[in-house]
């Protein structure tokens, strides 16, 4: 399929651009009004609980809302000042009291207006605010927002190693994999079952990283390869892509059942202090060091080895490459095992932010890292890791001033948004679209 | 193992709301996609923008069921130009990122809590029947034969489901054999030829995604009509089954889709009700009833990468119609 040129774009197109644009952003405005459910997430075992009460009278009304886990709800308090919010696990969770919908003079007095969960040993967790008369802290929303810069900077480094082996197998094989998700997902899964067989931990980290690497060369060498060679055009290929994502998908699912399961240390992480309010669980620290090591790494494998340029070379343009002697066929198998152990990579520390492990945790992803592909620049792998983290703290900031269950929403906006003024993303050239 | 329950749920399958609706979005798919060459990955979009269009509009502004219906159809139509605007002059394999994303930004929305009052977030909408039923021409009792037995407001939903499709059928039948249909199939052999010749190609696929977004839309509508609607109906796996009931059919034919549909449903029931009974009696080694019964999907999931390759015209369809195929 070939693009209108820039030549018969039709000017109705162009100025309706701009009306779309309007109507994007007027949405919010128009159609938000306050949601008034006292219990949401019935569906789930466990439960987050409160009652807000000042000085023993019932406040109606308030907001408290729920984040973590990929996983947002809020909920609006009831006559009695009751609320209740059902969330798929018993993980770390921010739980926020909406100050503005207090009354007046009254705020939060102790822990701040948000607060992180902790879990005992049962499915339920009542969680009160303290409140009273008293200043609000006139800080918490600078603190708030530096909060979540860092969780999104988490999320983006970890949407980053994902989102670079999409990229290099699109610039490479022009082929947007729609079973990148389950590449994902394999990285917590073999680590999983590697643990379950007595591994330990440590090791079942490189040893689940080294098998999701196989499992790219697998795919590589059983179905695209031989499609390749076939000449399979690229609309075909992706319906395959499709095809192995559902298999891959509900074969987890025939495995596993649809709970969660956690990996080893994912729950009671402790925290660390960083800044101001901000602080980090060991996990987060561990996750987002060796995101960046593995990503610094990979980008001087990619600038300076052999491998890595004559990647870039196929990349850019594999008619020449292969006229220059590069074995562009070797070069698509080696973008297929990076990707698959950057993803499975990925995999293994998105099971410990979520926190969880679920069978349909691949397809949740799928489209952040597309998000993150396209913003950047399909088929650049620097594009991808500034679109990840763009995407990253776009998803986590945004929750600040737009209900935060549509945070996601934001993300995949910004992508539609962004495809209509620059397609070719941040760091992509004009004529990767057309 | 129970043969005969098994029989009647495969049996039912071949005519129930659901298939149905699969068939309408199949339909609108087929004008997408083999048609006019719109990689459309957010089908499920379009249904979940019918159904909720159909189910808010008799809810929320009190709509008598035939203005929800029109409704519905008004609401795809919108969808699809404002989802056409940004995306139609992309290539294809974009296209099929951004309508995927589309979709889900439509599920995300009905899944929010801030228009609860409206959408009902989660829980979905229930209730909103009662207007359709009212008009139900069929006194109370049972109707059909053998495994084919429904109540009276069952047949009434079947009986208007089927017409709708029939209708839509045949005027897309008619539409694609008409000089539009000729100038849509030739934007989808070579988009610049058509150009050259001095059509309006955006508007051409314009028009393309809103015939089939509204044909899509009504099949949602469908689709939600006998109980209640939820964003969980409309994820993007809904998309797929979709793709592959229309891919099994034949994407660049009427009549595929609505094979495609029936053969999709009915392998659906009776792998549905096979492999559960078969993990019941043993024959599947440790799995469960509830494994086994994940395990129909994966078949899906192997069956469209074998369709794709093997036969991609599908069914019924013709080899030659088919431009995805060569690069």
């Amino acid at each position: 399929m070939k693009s209108a040129t820039a030549e018969n774009q039709p000017v109705l197109a162009r100025g309706m651009k701009m009306i779309l644009i309007a109507i994007l952003a007027f949405a919010g405005v128009l159609f938000a009004s306050p949601a008034m459910a006292d219990t949401v997430g019935d569906e789930y075992e466990t439960k987050i609980l409160g009652n807000v009460k000042n000085e023993g009278t019932p406040l109606q009304g308030v907001k408290i809302i729920v984040e973590g886990n990929g996983y947002t709800a809020e909920v609006v308090t009831d006559a009695d000042g009751k609320w209740s919010i059902g969330v798929p696990e018993a993980g770390s969770y921010l739980i926020t009291l909406v100050e503005d919908t207090l009354p007046e003079g009254i705020a939060v007095l102790e822990g701040g207006a948000t607060q992180t969960v902790e879990w005992g040993f049962t499915n339920t967790v009542v969680w009160n605010f303290f409140i009273g008369e008293g200043e609000r802290n006139p800080t918490s929303q600078l603190d708030q927002f530096f909060m979540r810069v860092f969780a999104g900077l988490n999320f983006g480094l970890l949407l980053g190693l994902a989102a670079i082996g999409l990229s290099l197998v699109f610039g490479t094989t022009a082929l947007p994999n729609f079973a990148h998700g389950e590449m994902v997902t394999m990285g917590a899964l073999f680590t999983l079952f590697l643990t379950l067989a007595g591994v330990p931990l440590l090791l079942s980290f490189p040893l689940a990283v080294a098998l999701s690497a196989l499992f790219g060369w697998g795919l590589d060498a059983a179905v695209w390869a031989p499609l390749r060679a076939r000449g399979v055009g690229i609309v075909q290929l992706m319906i395959v892509s499709i095809g192995l994502s559902l298999t891959f998908r509900y074969i987890t699912q025939a495995f596993l059942g649809g709970g969660t399961e956690q990996l080893p240390g994912a729950l009671g992480s402790p925290e660390i202090p960083i800044f101001r309010t901000v602080s980090l669980s060991v996990n987060d620290l561990v996750s987002m060091g060796v995101s960046l090591v593995v990503l610094i790494g990979f980008a001087f494998w990619l600038l300076r080895s052999k491998m890595g340029k004559a990647t870039r070379a196929v990349s850019d343009n594999a008619d020449l490459a292969a006229a220059s002697g590069i074995d562009v066929d070797r070069v698509i198998r080696v973008v297929w095992i990076m990707a698959g152990g950057l993803a499975g990579l990925a995999g293994i520390l998105w099971a410990y932010f979520r926190p969880g492990l679920k069978w349909d945790m691949g397809e949740k992803i799928l489209l952040f890292i597309f998000a993150a592909g396209v913003l950047g620049g399909l088929g650049t792998a620097f594009g991808a890791f500034v679109g990840a983290m763009i995407v990253g703290v776009l998803i986590e900031t945004s929750a600040q001033f737009i209900p935060s269950d549509l945070k996601y929403v934001g993300a995949l906006v910004v992508m539609i948004v962004i495809l209509l003024f620059r397609p070719q993303g941040i760091l992509g050239r004009r004529e990767r679209i057309g | 193992m129970d043969i005969n329950s098994i029989f009647i749920n495969t049996a039912q399958a071949l005519f129930s709301p659901v298939t149905i609706a699969f068939a309408m979005a199949a339909l609108g798919l087929a004008i997408h996609f083999g048609f006019v060459g719109l990689l459309n990955f957010g089908i499920a979009g379009f249904m979940a923008v019918g159904a909720y269009g159909y189910a808010i509009s008799t809810l929320t502004f009190g709509f008598p069921w035939w203005a929800a219906f029109l409704a519905a159809m008004a609401a795809s139509a919108v969808f699809a130009v404002i989802l056409g605007i940004p995306t139609l002059q992309l290539r294809g394999d974009y296209l099929a990122i951004v309508t995927i994303a589309a979709a889900e930004i439509v599920r995300l929305l009905l899944l929010s809590t801030t228009w609860i009052e409206t959408t009902g977030s989660a829980d979905g909408l229930v209730a909103y029947a009662d207007g359709f039923r009212s008009i139900n021409p069929f006194p109370d009792g049972t109707y059909g034969f053998g495994p084919w037995s429904y109540t009276a407001n069952q047949f009434w939903v079947l009986i208007f489901a089927l017409i709708v499709l029939a209708v839509s059928a045949f005027l897309l039948w008619r539409l694609v054999k008409s000089p539009w249909g000729r100038v849509i199939k030739g934007i989808r052999e070579d988009e610049d030829a058509v150009r050259a010749l001095g059509k309006n190609v955006f508007a051409y696929k314009m028009q393309a995604l809103v015939v089939g977004g509204i044909v899509a839309g009504l099949g949602g509508a469908l689709y939600v009509l006998p109980s209640s609607a939820n964003p969980m109906l409309f994820a993007t796996s809904l998309t797929f089954f979709v793709w592959t009931a229309l891919l099994l059919g034949g994407a660049a034919t009427v009549f595929g889709p609505l094979l495609g549909a029936v053969i999709f449903w009915v392998l659906q029931a009776f792998l549905g009700s096979l492999l559960p009974a078969m993990a019941e009696a043993g024959l599947l080694g440790a799995l469960s009833s509830a494994q086994a019964g994940a395990l129909r999907f994966v078949l899906v999931g192997i069956l469209l990468v074998v369709i794709v390759i093997v036969r991609p015209q599908g069914i019924v369809g013709d080899k030659r119609e088919l431009t995805f195929v060569r690069k």
